[in-house]
């Protein structure tokens, strides 16, 4: 592809070394974190080690950009690590740029976020928590650039690691240890799996590169076992229901930049690895793993968006939201996967398009959410949205900020949110060209399920904004919060952008995520030109531009305001409201984060297991308090906690404690080996 | 100049004295005792050592003849000696179970050693391949000792005991391990009785006496 600026000197360096460039950048974080422990008390010290990591980030989405447009990829190189005969092999292809270019934007505002939010000193040394962090922000760009399973499982699991010890920050809480430690055994039960994966995908030939999984063919038995084994390894990383469990305990547990790492990066490498195996090392796709897919994402999406609308906590209300956002991206890979078994690559470059920008979208506004609830922690001490309210008279550049994170999230043209959501439903409209009778008619219910998801998703933001931001302060502390400071805005600022960029110049990631579908699918949809509309099938079907809506909006705005003032100005009365009849009003009286969830829990009650404590009516400190479980840690997780103890029991019975009979064990073990080899 | 004849009989000799030995252990109460036989067992596996390198002509042998001389013969017993003096314990008996039982047992387990043996010493090219399935019997005698003994010491040199078969086992089968092994071996015995020595007084301390059972207290509940 000859570029214009291909010529110019720095590009055509970056784009013929750019594998090695990046990592040497990744090394480059992980000399931070090891620099930040030598003043590993001093929290100002690691302050301002974060912006430095920032500016790693900017550069790995520069290169990554570069990479994704000049386009001379894959590369490879073979580090000089790992064990003898067995060196890292290390690959870099528009799969792995998009996800690092992901990586880069949001890390970088996360990175000059935290660079202001490390202010009071956890439990955790700042200086340590700085290497945690920098190990791993390297880590998961190590995830996208491995190209042999020995490599790729040694970055995940550092990856596992450095965010458990991220997540107990503050290891002086029960709760958070708890979290924590559900964390690290759901990571590892992921890690068991995938590694299992690989283990199917070499084929017998003991070959665990990359490479040689690509060319080994597998009998349709075996790709299925790998398939299922990658999709219940990552769909436990990314939070797919029902390996969900420990996302809405370990987000909200974490400090507030962890938690947006988590969920905007995190979350990703996992959706980049289901799409590594499924597109790239395994050589056949069938129709019914699009199927699985598809309905497990479904199902998660709107699983996440009905327990968001009932949560009371905001940071435990974002990861639910999470994970309905991870069921919106399976919902796109599964209907590629369709498409693509049904030899339609034009519908399955949309689907996967949708699903790569839907992933991009939401690593930025989800960060950016989770950052204001940072800033929110840090003035209020409240987590809870009941204790909340009100901020947006005290915190006006938080509140402008999240107000731009929520619209996107929920899906609101012209931010980036719209553009996903409205190529995934188009490409649910072009499913009747599958060639599946019975499926032909149930997919119809995905996309309105679908739409289900995305209007209750707007319902969870509205309730997140108002019941934070908008009213009356719901405790007189509240009076006295602060705005965030400098860095935190830069931060802030920057993921908002992130999100008004791609709502309004959507053609530029359709671009970069028509590059990995060329690569993996061989197909790309219609780019058209970078200002114009965007109709990623044809113009005719259905088009959109943010230009144009943005324009739009502005001239009504305008009108609106001009017309306003010109009728309104001067006239305006302030009094007081009535009241209706009431003696006293208190800002208790507001709908509360309950209240606006009460029909969510009432419309979708199956969902819940619920507890509810209901006041007597002649109670003089009447006390309303509910509890709301998730059904499948009853169902689907306690058998398994009881089953496994039981079985540690009995195994317990051969540890009698007395020593002459673990003698005898060892005897018998060996005389019995003895026999066997007579 | 003496015949290989006379030469392999009185190995045989010396192996079957070694056994008696091994068996003689299984039966005494006195720690002392113990601890003499072990020391004779020692002198034994000296003399066997010594005679298996001048028949087969190694000088190496004679180095580990040597080397079981000193920390068989002398230093190990010495320290035990010194040892059970220390903790007060030297005319300590302890009480056995069923002698005769565990007797029978030891008589299957050389049963069993002779049996698995006879591979091994049909592929086996040395002199002493016959006495093989002595040395698995020692093993296997001191393996049974240390399971029916309770107390920490006897333990100890039961575990010496099964050191003991261990290396006439391999001079039997291969005319020794290569040396540095061998002196490798010396020395984790070595280190090793001495933790254990620094076990024992603090075992005595937790419990007030070297009983084994009373580590059942430790299990978790």
């Amino acid at each position: 592809m000859a570029h214009p600026w291909m010529t110019s000197g720095i590009v055509t360096t970056v784009s013929t070394h750019g594998l090695h460039l990046l990592l040497w950048l990744t090394l480059a974080w992980l000399i931070l974190g090891v620099f930040a422990l030598i003043r590993i008390h001093s929290l100002p010290f690691a302050a301002r080690l974060f912006p430095l990591g920032a500016i790693v980030c900017l550069s790995i989405a520069l290169m990554a950009s570069i990479m994704l447009i000049t386009g001379s990829l894959p590369q490879v190189a073979i580090l000089p690590l790992g064990l003898p005969n067995l060196p890292f092999h290390a690959r870099l292809d528009t799969l792995s740029a998009f996800f690092l270019l992901l990586l880069g934007v949001s890390g970088a505002g996360i990175s000059i976020f935290a660079g202001g939010y490390f202010r009071h000193s956890h439990g955790t040394a700042p200086g340590l928590l700085c290497l945690q962090y920098h190990i791993f922000l390297a880590s998961m760009a190590l995830v996208t650039l491995a190209d042999d399973a020995y490599f790729f499982m040694v970055a995940w699991e550092t990856m596992a690691l450095s965010s458990y010890f991220l997540v107990t920050a503050q290891h002086r809480f029960a709760e958070v240890r708890r979290a924590g430690f559900l964390y690290l055994l759901m990571a590892h039960l992921g890690a068991i799996c995938i590694l299992l994966s690989f283990g199917v995908l070499q084929g017998g030939r003991w070959q665990f590169t990359f490479e040689a999984m690509r060319s080994a063919a597998l009998s349709p038995a075996w790709a299925s076992a790998a398939f299922l084994l990658a999709l219940v390894g990552f769909g436990t990383k990314a939070g797919l229901v029902p390996m969900h469990v420990w996302l809405p305990e370990a987000h909200p547990a974490a400090p507030s930049p962890v938690s947006a790492m988590m969920s905007g990066l995190m979350l990703s490498t996992a959706v980049y690895g289901m799409l590594r195996i499924a597109f790239n090392l395994l050589h056949i796709r069938y129709w019914w793993w699009g199927v699985l897919i598809l309905a497990l994402g479904l199902f998660s999406a709107l699983y996440g968006a009905v327990f968001a609308a009932v949560q009371t906590d905001m940071k435990r209300l974002l990861a639910y939201s999470s994970i309905e956002n991870i069921g919106v991206i399976f919902t796109g890979i599964g209907l590629t996967i369709l498409f693509d078994a049904s030899h339609l690559p034009l519908f399955a470059s949309l689907a996967l398009s949708a699903a790569l920008i839907h992933a991009l979208n939401h690593s930025i506004f989800k960060s950016l959410l989770f950052l204001t609830t940072g800033s929110v922690l840090h003035a209020t001490n409240q987590r809870s949205l009941g204790k909340l309210g009100g901020l947006i008279r005290s915190m006006p550049w938080v509140a402008t900020l999240a107000l731009v994170g929520t619209l996107a999230i929920a899906g609101l043209p012209p931010l980036n949110g719209f553009v996903s959501e409205w190529l995934l439903l188009q490409s649910f409209l072009y499913t009747p060209l599958i060639p599946h009778a019975f499926l032909n008619m149930l997919i119809p219910l995905g996309a309105a399920v679908l739409a289900l998801t995305a209007a209750l998703a707007a319902y969870v933001m509205v309730k997140f904004y108002g019941v934070i931001f908008l009213g009356q302060h719901r405790e007189p502390s509240l009076e006295h919060a602060h705005d965030a400071d400098w860095l935190e805005r830069i931060g802030l600022t920057w993921l908002a952008l992130g999100c008004l960029t791609i709502g309004v110049l959507p053609q530029l990631v359709l671009r970069a995520a028509g590059a990995v579908t060329g690569t993996l699918l061989g197909q790309t949809v219609n780019l058209g030109s970078l200002f114009g509309l965007l109709a990623p099938i044809s113009p005719k079907q259905a088009s959109y531009s943010g230009l144009v809506l943005l324009a739009g909006i502005f001239v009504v705005v305008g009108i609106t305001f001009i017309v306003v003032r010109a009728l309104a100005h001067g006239r305006i009365q302030r009094t007081a409201p009535w009241d209706c009849g009431y003696p006293w009003q208190t800002s208790r009286m507001q709908d509360t984060a309950e209240g606006f969830g009460q029909p969510i829990r009432h419309i979708f009650g199956t969902f819940f297991g619920m507890e509810r404590e209901l006041p007597s009516p002649d109670d003089s400190a009447p006390q309303y308090r509910i509890r709301i479980e998730d059904r499948i840690w009853g169902t689907l997780y306690q058998p398994i906690t009881r089953n496994v103890q039981r079985l540690a029991d009995w195994i317990g019975l051969l540890q009698g404690g007395r020593l002459p009979i673990y003698l005898l064990y060892s005897f018998l073990t060996l005389i019995a080996l003895l026999v066997f080899v007579l | 100049m003496h015949s290989p004849y006379m030469i392999t009989g009185v190995l045989n000799l010396l192996a079957a004295s070694l056994l008696l030995i091994s068996f003689a252990m299984l039966s005494r109460r006195r720690t002392q005792r113990l601890i003499t036989l072990f020391a004779w067992q020692g002198v034994v596996l000296f003399a066997s050592t010594c005679l298996v390198g001048y028949r087969a002509d190694l000088t190496e042998l004679y180095y580990s003849a040597a080397l079981t001389l000193l920390l068989k013969v002398i230093a190990l017993p010495w320290i035990l000696h010194r040892l059970i003096h220390r903790l007060g314990v030297q005319w300590d008996s302890e009480p056995l179970v069923n002698i005769p039982a565990t007797m029978l047992v030891g008589l299957g387990l050389v049963i069993f050693a002779f049996g698995l043996a006879q591979p091994i010493s049909r592929m086996a090219t040395t002199i002493t391949r016959n006495t093989i399935g002595i040395a698995l019997a020692v093993i296997f005698l001191a393996f049974l000792m240390m399971i029916t003994r309770r107390r920490a010491i006897t333990q100890v040199i039961g575990f010496l005991a099964m050191e003991n078969g261990l290396f006439f086992a391999a001079t039997s089968a291969t005319y020794g391990m290569p040396m540095v092994i061998e002196l490798g071996i010396a020395l984790d015995l070595l280190i090793g009785f001495f933790i254990l020595g620094i076990f024992f007084f603090q075992i005595r301390e937790q419990f007030d006496s070297l009983d084994l059972s009373n580590m059942e207290s430790l299990k978790e509940e």
